[in-house]
């Protein structure tokens, strides 16, 4: 390592740190673009195997290289603007969705000491910039000029301003029994507690004292992604596919990886919340970064597992459980984890 | 000139830009995009001064929440460019005087000697989380004050419903809370029949 950094100091001198942190940004994004693409395919075939189908299987061995095919396609096909569009705004509307999909990951950690930045407020930051990601939405919907896409850009605007609340709220929680907004200080946190002193660290971790919140958090994740069985902004067999339907080409392709990064993404934060991120869950087995992705693809299978299980929740039904029922229990929670937080059963100190 | 230089007249040129547009642009939904443009480019010259909570929740709330439901808001109304020009003349001395006082009285906070300190005596040493500091203060120096915003909120809240709502609809509307709680048996009946033979 010393040599690495000896060898590109002697080759670009002074702008070597900024050089260096370049080549981080390209170690992070291009196995998340590969994890993007192999998602995919990972999708059609767990749901294939749960519908008794076969998923893709022509293009390479087992359909792997199905992915790079569907890429090319897409990379190759021409990108119709509508002529009625606010042409400026359709062009920006899929870099807006994909760029905070992207700049998230610059704090999520991946063990300790791996993390391209590891600054104190990163949890705010990761809400801050997460937040942005519903502009790309409302502005494809507005910009095409659809009736379609306007509709699936209203009703995704009300659907993630509803749910990043309860998320917030969840996330209040863990950074109430961490007393830190550092994503690394809040996985070292899980790692002390009196399961884990017996060897038992899985039951140490967040999920299980604060089993409510992670629900919540889990739930409103995929509302805030808008996977099914929340995806009534796409909500194909009522508004075609809402508000990417007169995108084509790369353009979608963004919207597509910006969804999929954005839940890579939020399987790496309940990992690193609530499922002890790069922790080992038993005491003889070594921490690591294994169990990170381990932790995440769990959480990503959840994810599939939904779509193929659950029906389209009906839109009215969708504000009634973000507002009426996750909010108040919500609210419920944090007051008993800070009355718990003072009484001698505390179990985070 | 340093490299933080060049980026506060970077992200300041940006700032002035988005914020004329904010005033200039035709289509309202125009202007609440550069307004959106604005808050983030605040955020990062806050950031700058070493403010990175306030930052944040300037993008956290105006940005991530407040825009989204004014440019929701902007995108379904019918607006009337003529109709809204109309008045111009007649109303600009009004607004003109409420420019003139708002700059007044800009100028009056930031002349003041909270705003003079020097840069020296400003800097943050390592392992202070401004974070922490500002949650810390809240809730004991500024306890009530705290509270009492709080409360002006949820007073502004609850003005709002109250002022929007118009009474019990009539109309035949479902209550999702039944329609939640229904079980198979209250709406489906199995019959056995017995096999009818010649």
């Amino acid at each position: 390592m010393d040599a690495l950094m000896n060898f590109g100091q002697g080759i670009f001198g002074g702008i070597w740190p900024a050089v260096w942190t370049l080549i981080k940004i390209v170690l992070i994004v291009a196995p998340l673009m590969l994890g993007v693409a192999y998602l995919t395919y990972f999708e059609r075939k767990v749901i294939g195997f749960m519908q008794v189908r076969i998923g893709p299987n022509r293009v390479g061995p087992w359909g792997l290289i199905q992915p790079i095919a569907d890429g090319l396609k897409l990379l190759l096909k021409e990108i119709i603007v509508p002529s009625g569009s606010a042409k400026g705004v359709f062009i920006i509307a899929p870099m807006l969705a994909i760029a905070p999909a992207l700049a998230a990951w610059a704090v999520i950690p991946f063990t300790d000491s791996l993390v391209l930045a590891n600054i104190d407020a990163s949890l705010l930051y990761i809400l801050a910039i997460t937040s942005m990601g519903v502009y790309g939405i409302i502005l494809s919907g507005w910009a095409s000029n659809s009736k379609y896409a306007f509709l699936g850009a209203m009703r995704s605007a009300a659907q993630m301003v509803s749910y990043e609340i309860a998320m917030g709220f969840a996330l209040i929680t863990v950074l109430m029994v961490a007393g830190s907004l550092n994503l690394v200080e809040i996985v070292n946190g899980q790692a002390k507690g009196q399961f884990a002193d017996m060897g038992l660290g899985f039951l140490s971790w967040n999920w299980l004292p604060l089993l409510p919140m992670f629900l919540v958090y889990l739930i409103s994740g995929t509302a805030e992604l808008n996977r099914a069985p929340f995806d009534i902004a796409e909500g194909e067999s009522e508004i075609v596919a809402g508000f990417h339907v007169e995108y084509s080409g790369m353009a979608f392709a963004l919207f597509f990886l910006a969804e999929y990064a954005n839940m890579i993404l939020v399987a790496a934060l309940t990992s690193i919340l609530f499922l002890g991120g790069w922790l080992s869950p038993v005491g003889f087995l070594p921490d690591g970064i294994v169990w990170m992705f381990a932790k995440m693809s769990f959480v990503l299978l959840l994810f599939l597992w939904f779509r193929a299980t659950f029906p389209r929740y009906r839109y009215d039904l969708l504000m009634r459980l973000g507002w009426k029922v996750f909010l108040p229990l919500c609210f419920f929670w944090v007051i008993i984890v800070g009355v718990w937080m003072i009484t001698p059963l505390n179990i985070w100190n | 000139m340093d490299f933080s230089t060049v980026v506060f007249f970077f992200l300041s040129a940006i700032l002035i830009f988005a914020a004329l547009r904010v005033i200039t642009a035709r289509n309202p939904v125009y202007a609440a995009l550069h307004l959106m443009l604005a808050f983030f480019t605040t955020g990062g010259i806050w950031a700058m001064l070493q403010a990175e909570f306030l930052a944040i929740a300037l993008i956290v709330v105006y940005v991530g929440a407040v825009m989204v439901l004014f440019l929701f808001v902007v995108m379904m109304l019918d607006i009337n460019m003529d109709r809204i020009r109309e008045g111009f003349w007649n109303y600009l001395p009004l607004g003109a005087l409420l420019g003139l006082l708002m700059v007044l009285e800009m100028g009056l906070v930031l002349g003041s000697k909270y705003f003079q300190v020097p840069i020296a005596e400003a800097v943050v040493p390592a392992g202070v989380s401004n974070t922490k500091e500002i949650g810390a203060l809240l809730v004991t120096d500024y306890v009530f004050p705290f509270e009492l915003s709080a409360i002006i909120l949820l007073v502004g809240m609850i003005a709002a419903v109250v002022l929007t709502f118009r009474g019990v609809k009539k109309s035949k509307i479902s209550n999702p809370n039944q329609q939640v709680f229904v079980k198979a048996k209250d709406r489906m009946r199995v019959l056995q029949m017995p096999v009818e033979k010649d």
